[in-house]
């Protein structure tokens, strides 16, 4: 038995000796394998595996469905033609993004202060309104937006058009609101009482506390959590395809409709679209996680 | 305002507060003049600091009266900004603001708050950071500094103020041993400028040094007062007597 040491059984024998009759210092033996597991995706799975399955999945449809046609133009051709078109679209999603995230942000930061605030019926409304659109599925808001508001608003006799975009983003501006409402006041809750007390017993007044002393400290904590909404929101932009705005998803079908429906276009336009999604909501989740970790750090 | 020097700058009469259902204080009064030091001590749980901050209203009385400088404060009309600048107040915890400076903590107070010229309230605020012996730290963001620096710039910042009373709600107790002093000798140096201080503490040494007046609570109820020495010395009552053989 002690020839083994050296062989592959090393490790496990050398755990042995350590074994111990105290609960607390026995090591579940089930969780062995799932940390080496763990540990292994850790070192082997990388971030530009993504890519590479991404790209392995297009290349393999287009081998799939194109060799029995050669009639047809090849599709990374027919990719390539539609590309520019397919990436303004995508810029139109950014577009959409940041301003539903702008609207949202200014909105949903008005309504978190108003869930904290000293007058019990701001407070009551703001919860109500805050908690409504949050529990709301994103795309009957967008329906809600899209067919309730007019197309155009009369203010002193100037028409301003309401176009499908804007109100998509309106749309999509509400759940975002919503979320930065709890963001705010989650963090503004999350500071030590300490933090006011101090405040109070300074002669500050309330307002003079939020601004200088609470606010300041909650944005560091609020950064997070917001950069995840940005995401999930643009992510969400695609809502806007289901009613008309021509976004990305949109062009999308009426490219693949104008190449007259050709089923082996599907997986490649679809991951397209996937891999240019993938490519900017990917960095921001890896720069969320970075400031979260620093943040955790220095509290 | 009908107040003068002679009577006491805080005078506290049968407070009763409870929270909730636990009375946590059951009639209370005590007397304490200009420039006298007064050490409140006692078990955990018997009312000592939610007394000192009933006295800048942190917490509200249900009943009695807390007269500062004549000002009533068990009063639903009190002006409690007014009140807060002449009490300044130091925490257990220190709560100094982490995303501001040692300086910067000192002297957003007076400037926010008093709406003094920020060029004179510098000068004041260094010269308070001179006075705790943080010279060369004004710079340092309170996650830089040790407990015992981080509580007297806590100090300072509500010396900045310039108040009448200082309340001290066990600052030193989250210390690490070799700090405690440091902080304490920090309140000496203001108690023998006559400094009013009210301090809840559990340093029976530093309070029969500094104190003038020393009372001891329990259950929400002073059980006896007296001067230092009357106090550790000849303590009568058999509670006292009891916590004073625990402790020292």
């Amino acid at each position: 038995m002690n020839q083994s040491y050296y062989n592959g059984f090393n490790s496990r024998k050398r755990k042995q000796e350590y074994k111990t009759d105290l609960p607390v210092m026995i090591t579940p033996e089930v969780k062995e394998p799932g940390s080496i597991l763990s540990s292994l995706s850790a070192y082997i799975f990388k971030p530009w595996h993504g890519f590479v399955i991404l790209f392995f999945c297009m290349v393999s449809s287009s081998i799939a469905f194109g060799v029995d046609d050669n009639a047809k133009s090849s599709i990374a051709e027919v990719l390539w033609r539609w590309m520019p078109l397919l990436l303004k679209g995508f810029i139109f999603n950014i577009v959409i993004s940041i301003c539903a995230m702008a609207i949202g942000t200014a909105a949903g930061a008005a309504l978190g202060l108003g869930q904290i605030s000293l007058n019990k019926w701001v407070r009551r409304v703001s919860w109500f309104i805050t908690q409504f659109f949050r529990n709301s599925p994103w795309l009957v808001l967008l329906f809600f937006a899209m067919f309730l508001l007019p197309f155009e608003i009369n203010i002193g006799g100037l028409a301003i058009p309401l176009p499908d975009w804007v109100k998509a983003i309106i749309g999509l501006s509400l759940p975002v609101m919503a979320n930065v409402s709890e963001i705010v006041r989650g963090a503004v809750v999350s500071l030590p009482s300490g933090q006011w007390e101090a405040a109070e017993s300074l002669a500050y007044t309330r307002r003079q506390t939020l601004w200088l002393i609470i606010l300041p400290q909650c944005v560091k904590r609020m950064l997070p959590p917001w950069m995840n909404l940005y995401a999930i929101l643009t992510m969400a932009t695609v809502l806007a395809s289901i009613v008309g705005v021509s976004e990305v998803m949109t062009l999308t079908g009426q490219a693949l409709a104008a190449e007259g429906g050709r089923t082996d276009l599907l997986a490649p336009f679809y991951s397209f679209v996937l891999l240019i999604f993938f490519m900017y909501c990917y960095p921001i989740a890896r720069w969320t996680v970075r400031l979260e970790k620093k943040f955790s750090v220095i509290g | 305002m009908n107040w003068d020097d002679s009577m006491p700058m805080v005078s506290i009469k049968d407070v009763h507060k409870a929270f909730g259902d636990l009375e946590v204080l059951k009639g209370v009064s005590m007397d304490i003049k200009k420039g006298e030091v007064v050490c409140i001590i006692g078990p955990s749980g018997s009312g000592k600091s939610t007394l000192i901050r009933c006295i800048n209203a942190l917490n509200d009385i249900q009943q009695g009266s807390i007269l500062v400088e004549g000002q009533e404060v068990n009063d639903p009309n009190l002006d409690k900004l007014e009140l807060r600048k002449k009490v300044g107040m130091v925490f257990q915890q220190y709560n100094l603001f982490p995303h501001k400076t040692a300086l910067e903590n000192v002297m957003m107070a007076p400037i926010r708050v008093l709406k003094q010229s920020k060029a004179e309230v510098e000068k004041t605020a260094r010269a308070l950071i001179k006075k705790v012996r943080l010279e060369g730290k004004e710079d340092s963001y309170p996650g830089e500094l040790s407990g015992g620096q981080q509580q007297r710039v806590a100090i300072a910042r509500s010396l900045a103020m310039n108040p009448d009373v200082m309340l001290f709600d066990e600052v030193t107790a989250a210390l690490d041993p070799e700090t405690v002093n440091e902080v304490l000798q920090t309140i000496k140096d203001l108690a023998e400028e006559g400094m009013t201080c009210i301090l809840v503490t559990h340093e029976m040494n530093f309070a029969r040094e500094v104190a003038d007046h020393i009372y001891f609570t329990d259950r929400g109820v002073i059980v006896e007062h007296g001067s230092p020495t009357n106090f550790f010395d000849e303590a009568k009552d058999p509670r006292t007597k009891e916590f004073l053989s625990q402790i020292l």
